[in-house]
Protein backbone atom coordinates (compact mmCIF):
# COMPACT_ATOMS: atom_id res chain seq x y z
CA UNK A 1 0.00 0.00 0.00
CA UNK A 2 1.28 3.36 -0.71
CA UNK A 3 1.94 6.05 2.24
CA UNK A 4 -0.26 8.73 2.36
CA UNK A 5 0.69 11.78 2.37
CA UNK A 6 -1.48 14.05 4.85
CA UNK A 7 -3.51 16.96 2.95
CA UNK A 8 -3.44 20.53 4.53
CA UNK A 9 -7.45 22.36 3.86
CA UNK A 10 -8.42 24.42 1.89
CA UNK A 11 -7.08 27.89 3.81
CA UNK A 12 -7.83 30.17 1.32
CA UNK A 13 -9.57 32.98 3.20
CA UNK A 14 -13.17 34.25 2.03
CA UNK A 15 -13.94 30.19 1.45
CA UNK A 16 -15.88 28.56 4.09
CA UNK A 17 -15.29 25.28 5.26
CA UNK A 18 -16.88 21.74 4.05
CA UNK A 19 -18.09 21.28 7.76
CA UNK A 20 -17.98 24.07 10.20
CA UNK A 21 -19.18 22.77 14.31
CA UNK A 22 -19.71 25.63 16.06
CA UNK A 23 -20.56 25.88 19.90
CA UNK A 24 -22.63 22.31 19.65
CA UNK A 25 -24.03 21.03 22.68
CA UNK A 26 -26.47 18.43 22.58
CA UNK A 27 -28.68 16.68 25.50
CA UNK A 28 -29.73 13.36 25.32
CA UNK A 29 -32.18 11.82 28.17
CA UNK A 30 -31.41 14.88 30.99
CA UNK A 31 -27.63 14.30 29.94
CA UNK A 32 -25.21 16.84 28.96
CA UNK A 33 -23.63 14.44 26.34
CA UNK A 34 -21.99 17.50 24.19
CA UNK A 35 -20.70 20.29 25.68
CA UNK A 36 -19.44 23.19 23.77
CA UNK A 37 -17.86 21.36 20.76
CA UNK A 38 -16.49 23.52 17.82
CA UNK A 39 -14.50 22.24 14.89
CA UNK A 40 -13.78 23.19 11.01
CA UNK A 41 -13.11 20.78 8.35
CA UNK A 42 -11.78 21.43 5.13
CA UNK A 43 -12.43 20.45 1.47
CA UNK A 44 -9.71 17.35 1.23
CA UNK A 45 -9.12 17.15 4.99
CA UNK A 46 -9.51 13.70 7.17
CA UNK A 47 -10.02 13.96 10.65
CA UNK A 48 -10.64 11.64 13.20
CA UNK A 49 -13.14 11.59 16.05
CA UNK A 50 -11.78 9.66 19.08
CA UNK A 51 -13.41 8.91 21.86
CA UNK A 52 -13.65 5.98 24.41
CA UNK A 53 -17.57 4.61 24.37
CA UNK A 54 -19.80 6.64 25.47
CA UNK A 55 -17.83 9.86 24.88
CA UNK A 56 -20.79 11.08 22.29
CA UNK A 57 -19.31 10.49 18.93
CA UNK A 58 -22.30 9.08 17.31
CA UNK A 59 -24.34 11.82 19.11
CA UNK A 60 -21.88 14.27 17.73
CA UNK A 61 -22.29 12.77 13.79
CA UNK A 62 -25.95 12.41 14.42
CA UNK A 63 -26.49 15.90 15.05
CA UNK A 64 -24.14 16.95 12.12
CA UNK A 65 -26.40 14.91 10.15
CA UNK A 66 -29.42 16.62 11.54
CA UNK A 67 -30.81 13.16 12.94
CA UNK A 68 -30.25 14.82 16.29
CA UNK A 69 -31.46 18.41 17.58
CA UNK A 70 -28.35 19.86 19.38
CA UNK A 71 -29.53 22.06 22.51
CA UNK A 72 -26.99 24.95 21.69
CA UNK A 73 -25.19 25.56 18.81
CA UNK A 74 -24.89 25.30 14.49
CA UNK A 75 -23.83 23.36 12.17
CA UNK A 76 -22.59 24.62 8.66
CA UNK A 77 -22.05 22.54 5.32
CA UNK A 78 -20.13 24.67 2.87
CA UNK A 79 -20.83 27.78 5.72
CA UNK A 80 -24.27 27.02 5.10
CA UNK A 81 -27.07 25.98 8.05
CA UNK A 82 -28.56 22.88 6.21
CA UNK A 83 -32.49 22.25 6.66
CA UNK A 84 -33.54 19.13 8.37
CA UNK A 85 -32.44 17.52 5.78
CA UNK A 86 -28.79 17.16 5.30
CA UNK A 87 -28.22 17.02 1.87
CA UNK A 88 -24.55 17.16 0.92
CA UNK A 89 -23.75 15.04 4.06
CA UNK A 90 -22.68 11.46 3.04
CA UNK A 91 -23.05 8.97 6.15
CA UNK A 92 -21.72 5.02 6.61
CA UNK A 93 -23.24 3.72 9.70
CA UNK A 94 -21.52 2.27 12.89
CA UNK A 95 -23.77 -1.00 12.98
CA UNK A 96 -25.12 -2.75 10.20
CA UNK A 97 -26.45 -5.75 9.58
CA UNK A 98 -27.45 -6.63 6.18
CA UNK A 99 -29.62 -9.49 5.41
CA UNK A 100 -28.06 -12.15 3.30
CA UNK A 101 -30.69 -13.37 1.43
CA UNK A 102 -31.74 -9.58 0.48
CA UNK A 103 -31.84 -9.64 -3.56
CA UNK A 104 -29.61 -6.20 -3.63
CA UNK A 105 -26.56 -6.08 -5.91
CA UNK A 106 -23.62 -3.85 -4.32
CA UNK A 107 -24.48 -1.72 -7.40
CA UNK A 108 -27.84 -1.29 -6.51
CA UNK A 109 -27.33 0.00 -3.59
CA UNK A 110 -24.94 2.16 -5.09
CA UNK A 111 -27.25 3.31 -7.16
CA UNK A 112 -29.76 3.94 -4.70
CA UNK A 113 -26.96 6.82 -3.25
CA UNK A 114 -28.27 8.45 -6.51
CA UNK A 115 -32.05 8.96 -5.76
CA UNK A 116 -33.02 6.86 -3.53
CA UNK A 117 -34.87 9.33 -1.83
CA UNK A 118 -37.31 9.96 -4.70
CA UNK A 119 -40.31 8.63 -5.71
CA UNK A 120 -41.28 6.67 -8.63
CA UNK A 121 -39.40 4.13 -10.13
CA UNK A 122 -35.83 4.76 -11.91
CA UNK A 123 -35.19 4.58 -15.61
CA UNK A 124 -32.32 2.95 -16.76
CA UNK A 125 -29.66 4.67 -18.05
CA UNK A 126 -26.47 5.00 -19.69
CA UNK A 127 -25.46 8.10 -17.64
CA UNK A 128 -26.38 6.00 -14.50
CA UNK A 129 -24.98 3.44 -14.95
CA UNK A 130 -21.77 4.83 -16.07
CA UNK A 131 -21.72 6.89 -12.70
CA UNK A 132 -21.94 3.67 -10.43
CA UNK A 133 -19.54 1.71 -12.32
CA UNK A 134 -16.70 4.63 -11.74
CA UNK A 135 -18.38 5.01 -7.97
CA UNK A 136 -17.27 1.26 -7.52
CA UNK A 137 -13.91 1.71 -9.31
CA UNK A 138 -13.32 4.58 -7.00
CA UNK A 139 -13.53 2.11 -3.94
CA UNK A 140 -12.13 -0.68 -5.61
CA UNK A 141 -14.97 -2.81 -5.79
CA UNK A 142 -15.90 -3.83 -9.27
CA UNK A 143 -14.82 -7.16 -8.63
CA UNK A 144 -17.86 -7.73 -6.17
CA UNK A 145 -20.34 -5.39 -7.39
CA UNK A 146 -22.57 -8.15 -8.61
CA UNK A 147 -22.69 -9.86 -5.92
CA UNK A 148 -25.75 -9.69 -2.77
CA UNK A 149 -24.83 -6.72 -0.85
CA UNK A 150 -25.49 -9.45 2.28
CA UNK A 151 -22.88 -11.76 1.36
CA UNK A 152 -20.06 -9.86 1.20
CA UNK A 153 -17.52 -9.37 4.21
CA UNK A 154 -17.80 -6.74 6.29
CA UNK A 155 -14.74 -4.74 4.66
CA UNK A 156 -16.41 -5.12 1.23
CA UNK A 157 -19.95 -3.94 2.72
CA UNK A 158 -18.23 -1.01 4.19
CA UNK A 159 -16.99 0.04 0.98
CA UNK A 160 -20.03 -0.24 -0.86
CA UNK A 161 -21.79 2.16 2.25
CA UNK A 162 -18.70 4.41 0.85
CA UNK A 163 -19.59 4.34 -2.60
CA UNK A 164 -23.14 4.84 -1.73
CA UNK A 165 -22.70 7.94 0.37
CA UNK A 166 -20.24 9.45 -1.95
CA UNK A 167 -22.06 9.12 -5.05
CA UNK A 168 -24.30 12.17 -4.58
CA UNK A 169 -21.23 13.99 -4.03
CA UNK A 170 -21.16 15.04 -1.08
CA UNK A 171 -19.29 18.25 0.77
CA UNK A 172 -18.59 15.99 3.77
CA UNK A 173 -18.42 12.30 4.44
CA UNK A 174 -19.29 10.98 7.98
CA UNK A 175 -18.12 7.16 8.99
CA UNK A 176 -18.88 5.83 12.24
CA UNK A 177 -16.41 3.58 13.66
CA UNK A 178 -15.83 1.65 9.94
CA UNK A 179 -12.79 0.22 11.40
CA UNK A 180 -14.59 -1.37 14.51
CA UNK A 181 -14.91 -5.44 12.83
CA UNK A 182 -12.01 -4.84 10.34
CA UNK A 183 -8.61 -6.79 10.72
CA UNK A 184 -5.35 -5.14 10.52
CA UNK A 185 -5.46 -5.34 6.35
CA UNK A 186 -8.39 -4.39 5.52
CA UNK A 187 -8.19 -1.14 8.26
CA UNK A 188 -4.99 0.13 6.67
CA UNK A 189 -6.98 -0.46 3.27
CA UNK A 190 -10.12 1.53 4.13
CA UNK A 191 -8.15 4.09 5.70
CA UNK A 192 -5.89 4.43 2.78
CA UNK A 193 -9.08 4.71 0.71
CA UNK A 194 -10.59 7.35 2.62
CA UNK A 195 -7.38 9.50 2.38
CA UNK A 196 -7.25 9.45 -1.06
CA UNK A 197 -11.00 9.95 -1.57
CA UNK A 198 -10.45 12.97 0.33
CA UNK A 199 -7.84 14.48 -1.57
CA UNK A 200 -9.30 12.98 -5.22
CA UNK A 201 -12.82 13.91 -4.53
CA UNK A 202 -11.93 17.40 -2.44
CA UNK A 203 -14.25 16.16 0.60
CA UNK A 204 -13.92 16.62 4.15
CA UNK A 205 -13.94 13.03 6.05
CA UNK A 206 -14.32 12.98 9.63
CA UNK A 207 -14.20 9.13 10.85
CA UNK A 208 -14.58 8.15 14.34
CA UNK A 209 -12.82 5.58 16.68
CA UNK A 210 -11.99 4.81 19.89
CA UNK A 211 -8.28 3.61 18.80
CA UNK A 212 -6.28 6.74 17.73
CA UNK A 213 -3.81 4.56 15.59
CA UNK A 214 -5.26 3.38 12.57
CA UNK A 215 -5.54 6.58 11.46
CA UNK A 216 -2.42 8.48 12.42
CA UNK A 217 -0.74 8.09 9.35
CA UNK A 218 -3.94 9.30 7.36
CA UNK A 219 -5.42 12.11 9.67
CA UNK A 220 -4.96 15.62 9.31
CA UNK A 221 -6.28 16.87 11.93
CA UNK A 222 -8.17 15.17 15.49
CA UNK A 223 -11.10 16.02 17.29
CA UNK A 224 -10.33 14.59 20.63
CA UNK A 225 -14.29 13.79 22.92
CA UNK A 226 -14.12 13.17 26.22
CA UNK A 227 -16.67 14.01 28.68
CA UNK A 228 -18.14 15.21 26.19
CA UNK A 229 -15.93 17.99 25.38
CA UNK A 230 -13.60 18.29 22.87
CA UNK A 231 -10.12 18.85 22.33
CA UNK A 232 -9.28 19.99 18.57
CA UNK A 233 -6.30 20.28 16.66
CA UNK A 234 -3.09 18.48 14.76
CA UNK A 235 -2.66 15.37 15.82
CA UNK A 236 0.52 16.22 17.42
CA UNK A 237 -0.61 19.15 19.04
CA UNK A 238 -3.90 17.71 20.70
CA UNK A 239 -2.59 13.52 21.49
CA UNK A 240 -0.49 15.41 24.28
CA UNK A 241 -0.15 14.63 28.22
CA UNK A 242 -1.22 18.18 28.94
CA UNK A 243 -3.91 18.37 26.40
CA UNK A 244 -5.38 14.96 27.39
CA UNK A 245 -4.90 15.66 31.21
CA UNK A 246 -7.05 18.88 30.94
CA UNK A 247 -9.66 17.02 28.69
CA UNK A 248 -10.52 13.88 30.73
CA UNK A 249 -9.55 16.30 34.01
CA UNK A 250 -7.19 14.08 35.44
CA UNK A 251 -3.47 13.37 34.64
CA UNK A 252 -3.47 11.21 31.92
CA UNK A 253 0.02 9.99 29.95
CA UNK A 254 0.96 9.53 26.70
CA UNK A 255 3.16 6.81 25.42
CA UNK A 256 4.98 6.83 22.20
CA UNK A 257 5.59 3.03 21.43
CA UNK A 258 7.19 1.69 18.15
CA UNK A 259 5.03 4.41 16.13
CA UNK A 260 1.86 3.82 18.13
CA UNK A 261 0.36 6.13 20.45
CA UNK A 262 -1.12 4.78 23.40
CA UNK A 263 -3.09 7.07 26.25
CA UNK A 264 -3.20 5.95 29.72
CA UNK A 265 -4.67 7.08 32.56
CA UNK A 266 -1.55 8.38 34.88
CA UNK A 267 -0.53 7.78 38.64
CA UNK A 268 -2.45 10.39 39.78
CA UNK A 269 -5.53 9.41 37.63
CA UNK A 270 -8.74 8.65 39.27
CA UNK A 271 -9.18 4.81 38.31
CA UNK A 272 -9.27 5.71 34.98
CA UNK A 273 -9.88 2.34 33.61
CA UNK A 274 -11.87 3.10 31.01
CA UNK A 275 -9.55 5.10 29.58
CA UNK A 276 -6.80 2.63 29.62
CA UNK A 277 -9.08 0.28 28.07
CA UNK A 278 -10.32 2.96 25.47
CA UNK A 279 -6.86 2.90 23.86
CA UNK A 280 -4.66 0.18 24.34
CA UNK A 281 -5.54 -2.57 22.95
CA UNK A 282 -4.14 -6.17 23.45
CA UNK A 283 -0.54 -6.12 23.89
CA UNK A 284 -0.77 -2.29 24.74
CA UNK A 285 -2.66 -3.72 27.39
CA UNK A 286 0.48 -4.60 29.82
CA UNK A 287 1.87 -0.88 29.28
CA UNK A 288 -1.15 0.32 31.39
CA UNK A 289 -0.01 1.19 35.14
CA UNK B 1 -64.78 -19.87 -13.51
CA UNK B 2 -63.59 -17.11 -15.88
CA UNK B 3 -63.55 -14.17 -13.21
CA UNK B 4 -61.94 -16.34 -10.70
CA UNK B 5 -58.88 -16.68 -12.94
CA UNK B 6 -58.99 -13.04 -13.78
CA UNK B 7 -59.78 -11.74 -10.36
CA UNK B 8 -57.30 -14.52 -8.78
CA UNK B 9 -54.79 -12.91 -10.97
CA UNK B 10 -55.24 -9.48 -10.24
CA UNK B 11 -55.36 -10.85 -6.09
CA UNK B 12 -51.72 -13.02 -7.13
CA UNK B 13 -49.97 -9.76 -8.72
CA UNK B 14 -51.11 -7.11 -5.80
CA UNK B 15 -50.12 -10.74 -3.23
CA UNK B 16 -46.40 -10.80 -4.62
CA UNK B 17 -45.51 -7.00 -5.50
CA UNK B 18 -46.69 -6.17 -1.63
CA UNK B 19 -45.70 -9.22 -0.32
CA UNK B 20 -41.84 -8.25 -1.96
CA UNK B 21 -41.85 -5.72 0.41
CA UNK B 22 -43.00 -7.42 3.62
CA UNK B 23 -40.89 -10.14 2.99
CA UNK B 24 -37.80 -7.34 2.34
CA UNK B 25 -38.86 -5.70 5.53
CA UNK B 26 -39.30 -8.09 7.72
CA UNK B 27 -43.14 -7.12 8.03
CA UNK B 28 -44.21 -10.55 8.07
CA UNK B 29 -46.08 -10.00 11.11
CA UNK B 30 -47.98 -6.64 9.74
CA UNK B 31 -48.88 -8.81 7.02
CA UNK B 32 -50.31 -11.47 9.18
CA UNK B 33 -52.29 -8.99 11.51
CA UNK B 34 -53.92 -6.77 9.13
CA UNK B 35 -55.61 -9.14 7.00
CA UNK B 36 -56.46 -11.09 9.92
CA UNK B 37 -57.82 -7.97 12.47
CA UNK B 38 -59.99 -6.84 9.01
CA UNK B 39 -62.04 -9.29 9.66
CA UNK B 40 -63.36 -8.04 12.62
CA UNK B 41 -64.42 -5.05 10.43
CA UNK B 42 -66.08 -7.86 7.75
CA UNK B 43 -68.16 -9.15 10.47
CA UNK B 44 -69.12 -5.94 11.95
CA UNK B 45 -70.57 -5.28 8.61
CA UNK B 46 -72.38 -8.35 8.77
CA UNK B 47 -73.83 -7.51 11.77
CA UNK B 48 -75.00 -3.84 10.85
CA UNK B 49 -76.12 -5.17 7.07
CA UNK B 50 -73.77 -2.63 4.92
CA UNK B 51 -70.88 -3.09 2.40
CA UNK B 52 -68.66 -6.23 4.01
CA UNK B 53 -66.15 -4.55 1.69
CA UNK B 54 -66.51 -1.08 3.47
CA UNK B 55 -66.61 -2.89 6.85
CA UNK B 56 -63.08 -5.19 5.91
CA UNK B 57 -61.05 -1.63 4.18
CA UNK B 58 -61.86 0.63 7.28
CA UNK B 59 -60.50 -2.20 9.90
CA UNK B 60 -57.90 -2.79 7.24
CA UNK B 61 -57.21 0.81 7.88
CA UNK B 62 -57.51 0.83 11.15
CA UNK B 63 -55.40 -1.80 11.75
CA UNK B 64 -52.50 -0.44 9.85
CA UNK B 65 -52.73 2.68 11.72
CA UNK B 66 -52.94 0.79 14.93
CA UNK B 67 -49.73 -0.70 14.30
CA UNK B 68 -48.39 2.47 13.02
CA UNK B 69 -49.21 4.46 15.83
CA UNK B 70 -48.29 2.18 18.56
CA UNK B 71 -44.79 1.31 16.57
CA UNK B 72 -43.14 4.64 17.43
CA UNK B 73 -43.95 4.04 21.33
CA UNK B 74 -43.28 0.29 21.49
CA UNK B 75 -41.26 -2.36 19.85
CA UNK B 76 -43.28 -3.16 16.54
CA UNK B 77 -43.52 -6.86 16.68
CA UNK B 78 -45.14 -5.86 20.35
CA UNK B 79 -47.22 -3.12 18.90
CA UNK B 80 -48.24 -4.91 15.83
CA UNK B 81 -49.86 -7.92 18.26
CA UNK B 82 -51.76 -5.51 20.72
CA UNK B 83 -53.32 -4.04 17.63
CA UNK B 84 -54.38 -7.47 16.43
CA UNK B 85 -55.66 -8.59 19.96
CA UNK B 86 -57.94 -5.52 20.05
CA UNK B 87 -59.08 -6.35 16.43
CA UNK B 88 -59.83 -9.78 17.27
CA UNK B 89 -61.65 -9.30 20.46
CA UNK B 90 -64.11 -6.76 18.15
CA UNK B 91 -64.29 -9.30 15.96
CA UNK B 92 -65.64 -11.65 18.35
CA UNK B 93 -67.86 -9.59 19.78
CA UNK B 94 -69.33 -8.88 16.16
CA UNK B 95 -69.24 -12.28 15.32
CA UNK B 96 -71.53 -12.96 18.48
CA UNK B 97 -74.07 -10.55 17.62
CA UNK B 98 -74.21 -12.44 13.73
CA UNK B 99 -74.63 -16.14 15.27
CA UNK B 100 -76.43 -17.18 11.90
CA UNK B 101 -74.34 -15.68 9.73
CA UNK B 102 -71.15 -17.90 10.48
CA UNK B 103 -70.83 -19.62 7.00
CA UNK B 104 -70.49 -15.90 5.58
CA UNK B 105 -67.79 -15.34 8.36
CA UNK B 106 -66.31 -18.86 7.71
CA UNK B 107 -65.64 -17.67 3.71
CA UNK B 108 -63.53 -14.71 5.03
CA UNK B 109 -60.72 -16.91 6.13
CA UNK B 110 -60.93 -19.09 3.24
CA UNK B 111 -62.29 -17.22 0.43
CA UNK B 112 -64.18 -18.12 -2.09
CA UNK B 113 -62.73 -17.66 -4.97
CA UNK B 114 -64.95 -19.98 -7.27
CA UNK B 115 -67.90 -17.80 -6.55
CA UNK B 116 -66.59 -14.52 -7.16
CA UNK B 117 -69.34 -12.61 -9.18
CA UNK B 118 -69.26 -10.01 -11.83
CA UNK B 119 -69.79 -7.18 -9.68
CA UNK B 120 -66.51 -7.69 -7.44
CA UNK B 121 -64.60 -7.35 -10.54
CA UNK B 122 -64.18 -3.23 -11.20
CA UNK B 123 -63.90 -2.73 -7.21
CA UNK B 124 -60.74 -5.19 -7.18
CA UNK B 125 -59.20 -3.76 -10.17
CA UNK B 126 -59.82 -0.59 -8.59
CA UNK B 127 -57.70 -1.20 -5.58
CA UNK B 128 -55.34 -3.02 -7.35
CA UNK B 129 -54.57 -0.40 -9.37
CA UNK B 130 -54.33 2.05 -6.45
CA UNK B 131 -52.33 -0.59 -4.55
CA UNK B 132 -49.83 -0.95 -7.92
CA UNK B 133 -49.42 2.97 -8.19
CA UNK B 134 -49.22 3.17 -4.14
CA UNK B 135 -46.19 0.78 -4.41
CA UNK B 136 -44.36 2.00 -7.47
CA UNK B 137 -44.52 5.45 -5.94
CA UNK B 138 -42.52 4.22 -3.15
CA UNK B 139 -40.20 2.07 -4.70
CA UNK B 140 -37.17 3.49 -4.28
CA UNK B 141 -37.24 5.04 -0.59
CA UNK B 142 -39.51 1.58 0.34
CA UNK B 143 -36.14 -0.30 -1.36
CA UNK B 144 -33.66 2.02 0.11
CA UNK B 145 -35.01 1.62 4.12
CA UNK B 146 -35.46 -2.00 3.48
CA UNK B 147 -31.84 -2.02 3.18
CA UNK B 148 -30.57 -0.13 5.92
CA UNK B 149 -33.11 2.10 7.50
CA UNK B 150 -30.59 4.78 8.41
CA UNK B 151 -29.39 5.01 4.89
CA UNK B 152 -32.98 6.33 4.11
CA UNK B 153 -32.89 8.86 7.00
CA UNK B 154 -30.01 10.41 5.99
CA UNK B 155 -31.46 11.16 2.70
CA UNK B 156 -34.40 13.03 4.14
CA UNK B 157 -36.90 9.53 4.13
CA UNK B 158 -39.15 9.99 6.91
CA UNK B 159 -39.33 6.67 9.25
CA UNK B 160 -42.31 6.78 10.45
CA UNK B 161 -44.04 8.47 7.36
CA UNK B 162 -42.91 5.84 5.08
CA UNK B 163 -43.86 2.88 7.48
CA UNK B 164 -47.34 4.09 8.07
CA UNK B 165 -47.22 4.46 3.99
CA UNK B 166 -46.70 0.72 3.55
CA UNK B 167 -48.61 -0.39 6.38
CA UNK B 168 -51.83 1.32 4.23
CA UNK B 169 -50.29 -0.33 0.87
CA UNK B 170 -50.73 -3.79 2.99
CA UNK B 171 -54.36 -2.54 4.05
CA UNK B 172 -55.11 -2.04 0.60
CA UNK B 173 -53.89 -5.07 -0.93
CA UNK B 174 -56.25 -6.74 1.98
CA UNK B 175 -59.17 -5.15 1.42
CA UNK B 176 -59.25 -5.93 -2.33
CA UNK B 177 -58.02 -9.32 -1.84
CA UNK B 178 -59.58 -11.03 1.66
CA UNK B 179 -62.88 -11.31 -0.02
CA UNK B 180 -61.19 -13.53 -3.18
CA UNK B 181 -58.87 -15.65 -1.12
CA UNK B 182 -59.83 -14.88 2.17
CA UNK B 183 -57.48 -13.79 5.54
CA UNK B 184 -55.37 -16.91 5.87
CA UNK B 185 -53.93 -17.41 2.24
CA UNK B 186 -53.17 -13.73 1.45
CA UNK B 187 -51.37 -13.93 3.79
CA UNK B 188 -49.35 -17.16 2.49
CA UNK B 189 -49.33 -15.87 -1.02
CA UNK B 190 -47.51 -12.71 0.06
CA UNK B 191 -44.88 -14.91 1.89
CA UNK B 192 -44.48 -17.63 -0.23
CA UNK B 193 -44.19 -16.00 -3.31
CA UNK B 194 -41.90 -13.01 -2.57
CA UNK B 195 -39.79 -15.49 -0.39
CA UNK B 196 -38.99 -18.07 -3.08
CA UNK B 197 -38.23 -15.55 -5.21
CA UNK B 198 -35.64 -13.49 -3.63
CA UNK B 199 -33.60 -16.93 -3.69
CA UNK B 200 -33.72 -17.07 -7.63
CA UNK B 201 -33.24 -13.63 -8.57
CA UNK B 202 -30.39 -11.15 -7.37
CA UNK B 203 -31.69 -7.56 -8.11
CA UNK B 204 -34.59 -6.06 -6.56
CA UNK B 205 -36.11 -5.84 -10.29
CA UNK B 206 -35.80 -9.15 -11.03
CA UNK B 207 -37.05 -10.29 -7.84
CA UNK B 208 -40.01 -8.16 -7.62
CA UNK B 209 -41.25 -9.42 -11.04
CA UNK B 210 -40.39 -13.34 -10.24
CA UNK B 211 -42.27 -12.70 -6.90
CA UNK B 212 -45.65 -11.52 -9.21
CA UNK B 213 -44.63 -14.13 -11.29
CA UNK B 214 -44.57 -16.96 -8.76
CA UNK B 215 -47.71 -15.63 -7.03
CA UNK B 216 -50.02 -16.01 -10.63
CA UNK B 217 -48.71 -19.44 -11.05
CA UNK B 218 -49.67 -20.25 -7.60
CA UNK B 219 -53.21 -19.12 -7.71
CA UNK B 220 -53.53 -20.25 -11.19
CA UNK B 221 -52.90 -23.69 -10.23
CA UNK B 222 -53.97 -23.65 -6.66
CA UNK B 223 -58.09 -22.93 -9.21
CA UNK B 224 -57.17 -25.56 -11.70
CA UNK B 225 -56.14 -27.85 -9.27
CA UNK B 226 -59.35 -27.08 -6.61
CA UNK B 227 -61.67 -27.35 -9.77
CA UNK B 228 -60.28 -30.21 -11.18
CA UNK B 229 -60.44 -32.45 -7.74
CA UNK B 230 -62.93 -30.23 -6.16
CA UNK B 231 -60.85 -29.79 -3.19
CA UNK B 232 -60.41 -26.05 -1.69
CA UNK B 233 -58.69 -23.70 -3.20
CA UNK B 234 -56.59 -23.12 0.04
CA UNK B 235 -55.38 -25.83 0.32
CA UNK B 236 -53.41 -25.61 -2.87
CA UNK B 237 -52.68 -21.89 -2.18
CA UNK B 238 -50.85 -22.76 1.29
CA UNK B 239 -49.59 -26.13 -0.08
CA UNK B 240 -47.86 -24.09 -3.54
CA UNK B 241 -46.42 -21.55 -1.64
CA UNK B 242 -44.84 -23.61 0.73
CA UNK B 243 -43.25 -25.61 -1.99
CA UNK B 244 -42.44 -22.52 -3.79
CA UNK B 245 -40.36 -21.32 -0.98
CA UNK B 246 -38.61 -25.04 -0.60
CA UNK B 247 -37.59 -24.98 -3.77
CA UNK B 248 -36.02 -21.35 -3.44
CA UNK B 249 -34.15 -22.81 -0.27
CA UNK B 250 -33.24 -25.83 -2.45
CA UNK B 251 -31.80 -23.43 -4.93
CA UNK B 252 -29.75 -21.09 -2.82
CA UNK B 253 -28.39 -23.62 -0.63
CA UNK B 254 -26.52 -25.04 -4.08
CA UNK B 255 -25.95 -21.53 -5.53
CA UNK B 256 -23.83 -20.74 -2.13
CA UNK B 257 -22.11 -24.28 -1.81
CA UNK B 258 -21.25 -23.84 -5.78
CA UNK B 259 -20.23 -20.06 -5.44
CA UNK B 260 -17.57 -21.14 -2.63
CA UNK B 261 -16.18 -24.45 -4.42
CA UNK B 262 -15.43 -22.32 -7.72
CA UNK B 263 -14.44 -18.95 -6.51
CA UNK B 264 -13.73 -16.83 -2.86
CA UNK B 265 -11.42 -19.24 -1.26
CA UNK B 266 -8.57 -16.46 -0.38
CA UNK B 267 -11.35 -13.75 0.24
CA UNK B 268 -9.90 -12.11 2.67
CA UNK B 269 -6.41 -12.36 1.69
CA UNK B 270 -6.83 -11.20 -1.63
CA UNK B 271 -6.87 -7.76 -1.80
CA UNK B 272 -7.59 -5.43 -4.61
CA UNK B 273 -3.86 -4.87 -5.38
CA UNK B 274 -3.14 -8.86 -5.09
CA UNK B 275 -2.65 -10.34 -9.12
CA UNK B 276 -3.69 -13.58 -7.80
CA UNK B 277 -7.04 -12.30 -6.82
CA UNK B 278 -7.24 -9.67 -9.52
CA UNK B 279 -6.95 -13.01 -11.61
CA UNK B 280 -9.72 -15.17 -9.91
CA UNK B 281 -12.39 -12.29 -10.17
CA UNK B 282 -11.20 -10.88 -13.13
CA UNK B 283 -13.72 -12.45 -15.59
CA UNK B 284 -16.71 -11.79 -13.75
N1 LIG C 1 -31.28 7.96 23.26
C1 LIG C 1 -30.48 8.22 24.31
N2 LIG C 1 -31.00 8.58 25.51
C2 LIG C 1 -30.20 8.84 26.57
N3 LIG C 1 -28.87 8.77 26.53
C3 LIG C 1 -28.29 8.42 25.38
C4 LIG C 1 -29.06 8.12 24.20
N4 LIG C 1 -28.22 7.80 23.21
C5 LIG C 1 -26.98 7.88 23.74
N5 LIG C 1 -27.03 8.27 25.02
C6 LIG C 1 -25.87 8.49 25.90
O1 LIG C 1 -25.06 9.44 25.31
C7 LIG C 1 -23.70 9.13 25.51
C8 LIG C 1 -22.96 9.19 24.19
O2 LIG C 1 -23.42 8.16 23.38
P1 LIG C 1 -22.81 7.92 21.94
O3 LIG C 1 -23.59 6.81 21.32
O4 LIG C 1 -22.74 9.19 21.22
O5 LIG C 1 -21.34 7.44 22.31
P2 LIG C 1 -20.21 6.89 21.32
O6 LIG C 1 -19.02 7.74 21.55
O7 LIG C 1 -20.71 6.77 19.94
O8 LIG C 1 -19.93 5.47 21.96
P3 LIG C 1 -19.52 4.08 21.24
O9 LIG C 1 -18.05 4.11 21.04
O10 LIG C 1 -19.90 3.06 22.27
O11 LIG C 1 -20.30 3.96 19.98
C9 LIG C 1 -23.66 7.77 26.18
O12 LIG C 1 -23.34 7.95 27.53
C10 LIG C 1 -25.06 7.24 26.04
O13 LIG C 1 -25.41 6.53 27.19
MG1 LIG D 1 -21.05 5.24 18.64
Amino acid sequence: MTQIAPVSADASPGTAPALAVEHVGAVLGGRQVLHDVSFALGAGELAGLIGSNGAGKTTLLRVILGLQAQSVGVVRIGGQAPGRRASGVGYVPQKFELDPDLPVRARDLVALGIDGNRFGIPLPSRRRRELVQAMLRAVDAERFADARVGELSGGEQQRVLIAHALIQRPRVLLLDEPLASLDLRSEHEVVALLARLAREQRIAVLISAHDVNPLLPAMDRVVYLAGGRAAVGRTDEVIRAEVLSELYGHHVDVLHLHGRVIVVAGPGGEQGSDLTLAHAHGTDLEVSP
Amino acid sequence: MVNAWTVGGIVAVIAGLVGFFVVLRGSAFAAHAVPNGSFAGAAGAVWLNINVLAGLGAFALLGAAGIGWLGHRDRQDVATALTLVLLLGLGALFLSFTAESAPAAYSLLFGEILGVSNNQLVPTLGLAAGCVALIAFLYRPLLLSSVLSELGEVRGIPRQALELAFLACIALATTMTVPVVGTTLIFSLMIGAPAAARSFAGTPGRALVLSVAIAVAIVWLAIAAAYQLDLPVGFFVGVLSGAAYAIGRAWAAWRGSSARRSARLPASDGGPNDPASAGAFGGS
